[in-house]
């Protein structure tokens, strides 16, 4: 069945389109909850938000591949991710990053067979006094050790 | 010595907390002066901008428009993108409150009736916080129309957050305004400048947050107040976020003007196992950086630095100490920068591309001395040839960080020797060849 955004979420998109005077402007908001609730943003969801914000699907494309937090595939249930930039890499982001990887048994980009997790390396999440620092979903962990790391993986359920 | 920005005041971030210490009398007086007023202390004052460019704020105001017959518009920059900086982050953490009264005041000043404050996509949980002292303001009628009785004046101004989502480029003032949009965070040709035509093709001034934060202070305390701190052609304080090799990384308030030194040595707890520092980028990874023996004496200011060869950036100081692989760091900070690119214009897309292939071949291996000249080159043909400034920022690092640690780059590429060679077409063609590679004619052999 073709996406549709549930009612409380075409009320958050009517909400984001309220703060511009263009409906275009909103398309970064509803890209996120279109991600939320399907998980990624497929063809179907482009055309949906196309259609609610009353927008061309050139429009919402163009915007989906260029940033990179909008995903076009589905990524793992917890987004495992893992900055190497340079202050990061100095107090070892990149054995951080090695050892995520090897535990997962997956490469950049890859999603774990269960769908439980993905991972990417990125770059400097502004956290940079805390580095080496990797981030789950939306949460920054600090200060991070590879034990420390392995450990949030394993707490994760 | 005071702090502006991040004072020593448990719970700040509550409103309650920041009103009992004297938070929006700022805003009260403010808005019961001309705009013309507001921006004539500004100016006095010589707040620069601390997104990266030190840009004389209260200039910057006035190029807007006096007469408004089009909505104006005011950004403020959280994007906090560039590798090494992470203050703004905690202004929305710690002293939220504080940046919404200096929005009131900046769109006062500039009057702006409707207020962008655009922040990276990654600062999730940041962004909450903000909108929740956004949402308690106005439910005091410190925004929106309840503003007018609240303040007692005809003025008043809603704000907005507008989450990014993962590009570093839209940190750049007209790719952050085609970002608010909806649009791909390609930067714009200029002129024509934002204050003219900018967001929807209104006047707009686009500032950082930390600019902005520094305002309910100064119409406080005063112009005279806070051109007294610091240095004085950059008065202020500055957040200055310290990474890689220090002990006590983090980020400190200190005057403008404050060795760079004393911030490592002193607030930062120096370098771990009391090595000694090869190299400190002073103010985001876009900035040339300094040898470690030659940090004796500068000073953390716009001109300081920039007599030092450097530039303050967003004054993310990234410290790596003696046993720190430059190469390394440096073909870091190139995939970032090609990484990032947003291909628009040949020299950035195409420049910052090669800079990646020939560092990553010198790292394997195969490069020589002539890839270091090559390096240099590329980057000197990026620099101001391009859109925006992201490709003066992928060119700095490079040029400079070959240039001034040659003896150490040297160390990583194989020597080459210049031989010429007879050649029936022309009369002499030179080629170079790696010594380690071959055996030298007899004849050529000095
Ligand atoms: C590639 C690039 C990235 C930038 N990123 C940021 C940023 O993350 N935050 C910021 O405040 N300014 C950033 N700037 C500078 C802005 O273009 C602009 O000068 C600044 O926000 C103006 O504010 P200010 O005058 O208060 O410093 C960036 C500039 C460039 C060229
Ligand atoms: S300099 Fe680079 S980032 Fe800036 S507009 Fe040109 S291609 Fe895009
Ligand atoms: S370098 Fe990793 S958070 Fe900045």
């Amino acid at each position: 069945m073709a996406f549709q955004f549930t009612e409380e979420n075409l009320k958050r998109i009517e909400k984001a389109r309220q703060k511009y005077p263009t409906s275009l402007a909103a398309v970064m908001d509803a890209c996120y909850i279109g991600q939320e609730q399907n998980g990624f943003i497929s063809d179907e969801v482009v055309e949906e938000i196309a259609r609610v914000l009353e927008i061309p699907k050139t429009d919402v494309l163009g915007v989906v591949t260029f940033y990179t937090m909008f995903h076009t595939k589905k990524m793992g249930k917890y987004h495992i991710q893992v900055c190497t930039n340079v202050s990061c890499m100095l107090r070892g982001g990149y054995e951080i990053f090695d050892a995520v990887k090897e535990k997962l048994k997956i490469d950049n980009m890859e999603v774990t067979s269960d769908g439980k997790f993905s991972l990417e390396e990125v770059e400097c999440m502004g956290a940079c006094g805390g580095a080496p620092m990797i981030a789950v979903n939306s949460d920054y962990y600090e200060n991070m050790t590879k034990e420390k790391v392995l450990e949030i993986l394993d707490s994760l359920q | 010595m005071e702090k502006i920005i991040l004072p020593d005041i448990p719970d700040l971030n509550k409103l309650d907390v920041y009103i009992a210490n004297g938070g929006f009398q700022a805003a009260k007086k403010a808005l019961q002066m001309e705009p013309s007023e507001v921006i004539d202390i500004v100016k006095k004052s010589s707040l620069r901008g601390r997104g990266g460019a030190g840009f004389f704020t209260g200039l910057k105001w006035s190029f807007m428009p006096k007469v408004k017959t089009k909505p104006h518009y005011l950004c403020v920059n959280g994007d906090e993108s560039e590798p090494g900086s992470f203050k703004d982050r905690q202004i929305f953490e710690k002293n939220p409150h504080q940046l919404i009264e200096g929005i009131i005041i900046a769109a006062h000043a500039i009057q702006a009736q409707t207020v962008y404050i655009y922040i990276r996509g990654e600062y999730y949980r940041w962004i909450q916080m903000l909108q929740a002292a956004l949402d308690e303001n106005y439910e005091r009628g410190h925004l929106g129309e309840k503003m007018k009785q609240t303040f007692n004046t005809d003025f008043y101004c809603d704000v907005y957050i507008h989450r990014g989502a993962g590009a570093y480029i839209c940190g750049e003032e007209s790719a952050l305004m085609n970002s608010i949009e909806g649009k791909r965070g390609y930067p714009r040709v200029k002129p024509p400048f934002p204050a003219q035509n900018g967001l929807w093709g209104n006047p707009t001034t686009i500032n950082n947050v930390e600019t902005i934060t520094n305002v309910p202070k100064i119409i406080a305390n005063g112009w005279e107040w806070f051109a007294s701190i610091g240095a004085p052609k950059h008065p202020g304080t500055l957040l200055f976020g310290v990474s890689g090799h220090v002990n006590k990384p983090g980020v400190y308030e200190l005057p403008t003007g404050t060795l760079l030194t004393d911030i490592i040595y002193n607030y930062a707890g120096g370098v771990p196992g009391n090595k000694k520092i090869k190299c400190v980028i002073p103010g985001g990874s876009s900035m040339p950086p300094l040898r470690g023996d030659q940090l004796e004496g500068i000073k953390m200011d716009a001109d300081s630095l920039r007599e030092a060869g450097s530039a303050i950036g967003t004054g993310g100081i990234m410290v790596m100490d003696e046993d720190t692989n430059l190469l390394d760091v440096l073909v870091r900070i190139s995939h970032f920068y090609h990484h990032e690119s947003c291909g628009q214009c040949t020299p950035c897309r195409e420049g910052t591309g090669w800079m990646e292939k020939i560092l990553r071949r010198i790292q394997s291996g195969q490069g020589t001395s002539k890839d270091l000249d090559l390096l240099v080159d590329v980057a000197s043909n990026i620099e101001g040839r391009t859109v925006c400034a992201l490709g003066d920022a992928a060119a700095w690092p490079v040029k400079f960080m070959i240039t001034r640690f040659r003896d150490e780059f040297e160390k990583y590429v194989k020597k080459e020797v210049v031989i010429p060679v007879k050649n029936k077409i022309h009369s002499m063609k030179y080629t170079t060849y790696s010594v380690e590679n071959i055996k030298l004619p007899e004849s050529t052999k000095p």
